[in-house]
């Protein structure tokens, strides 16, 4: 090209939306899952105790908590279960480890498919390097 | 040979360095999907269009649909 300045990104367009990153055209979905998901859900460490991340969820109104780590790459998740009870094991005893998720670029059709197939009340949305964008709700698809 | 970049590198170009984003593959790809802001010169044409459509002092970023 015989220009000063020139980078490939070379991951390319399709890692671009996997990350949630802006995206147009004819095939990209009009609703993605990083358009429904919920942000603000409760997360917590490893370390920290289930007695205090109980009452942080509760308080907030939430049933489930996503565990991370210092990257909010997600480690498990604490469900509904875990966060009624008065168990007193730790987050990881409690916690379901590697829970599915999906990328922020699905389409939210074709999301609803998969919690419907699965029968579940939601998905967690992570970057491809296994970062929490967030949860998205089955009430929120249908 | 272009210097590789991820896409926080990207972000961070086009924030504070204005940069211009070019995806290279075939205009029909290019209309089914493309970053937002990008403009399209597909590869054959790169160097004859290039000096035209960009500009030279601004960062070029060019992508296509993966590691290739």
């Amino acid at each position: 090209m015989g220009f000063p300045k020139v980078y490939d990104y070379v991951a390319g367009k399709k890692a671009w939306g996997s990350y949630g990153l802006p995206r147009e055209g004819t095939n990209v979905p009009a609703r993605t899952a990083a358009d429904v998901t919920h942000r603000d859900v409760p997360t917590c460490d490893l370390d920290d105790r289930l007695a205090d991340v109980r009452e942080r969820v509760r308080a907030a109104g939430w049933d489930t908590c996503i565990v991370v780590n210092e990257q909010r790459v997600v480690l498990g998740r604490l469900g509904r279960k875990a966060i009624v009870s008065d168990s007193q094991s730790s987050v990881e005893e409690a916690m379901t480890p590697g829970p599915g998720t999906v990328r922020p670029s699905i389409g939210a059709d074709a999301l609803l498919e998969r919690i419907r197939t699965r029968n579940l009340t939601g998905f967690l949305v992570t970057t491809p390097d296994g970062r929490l964008v967030g949860l998205t709700l089955r009430s929120d698809l249908e | 040979m272009p210097e590789s970049i991820d896409h926080d590198e990207v972000l961070r170009l086009i924030s504070e360095e204005n940069a211009q984003l070019v995806e290279v593959l075939p205009a029909k790809e290019f209309g089914e999907e493309d970053v937002t802001g990008a403009i399209n010169i597909p590869l054959k044409e790169l160097d004859e269009r290039a000096p035209r459509e960009l500009e030279r002092e601004r960062p070029v970023i060019v992508y296509c649909n993966d590691y290739q």
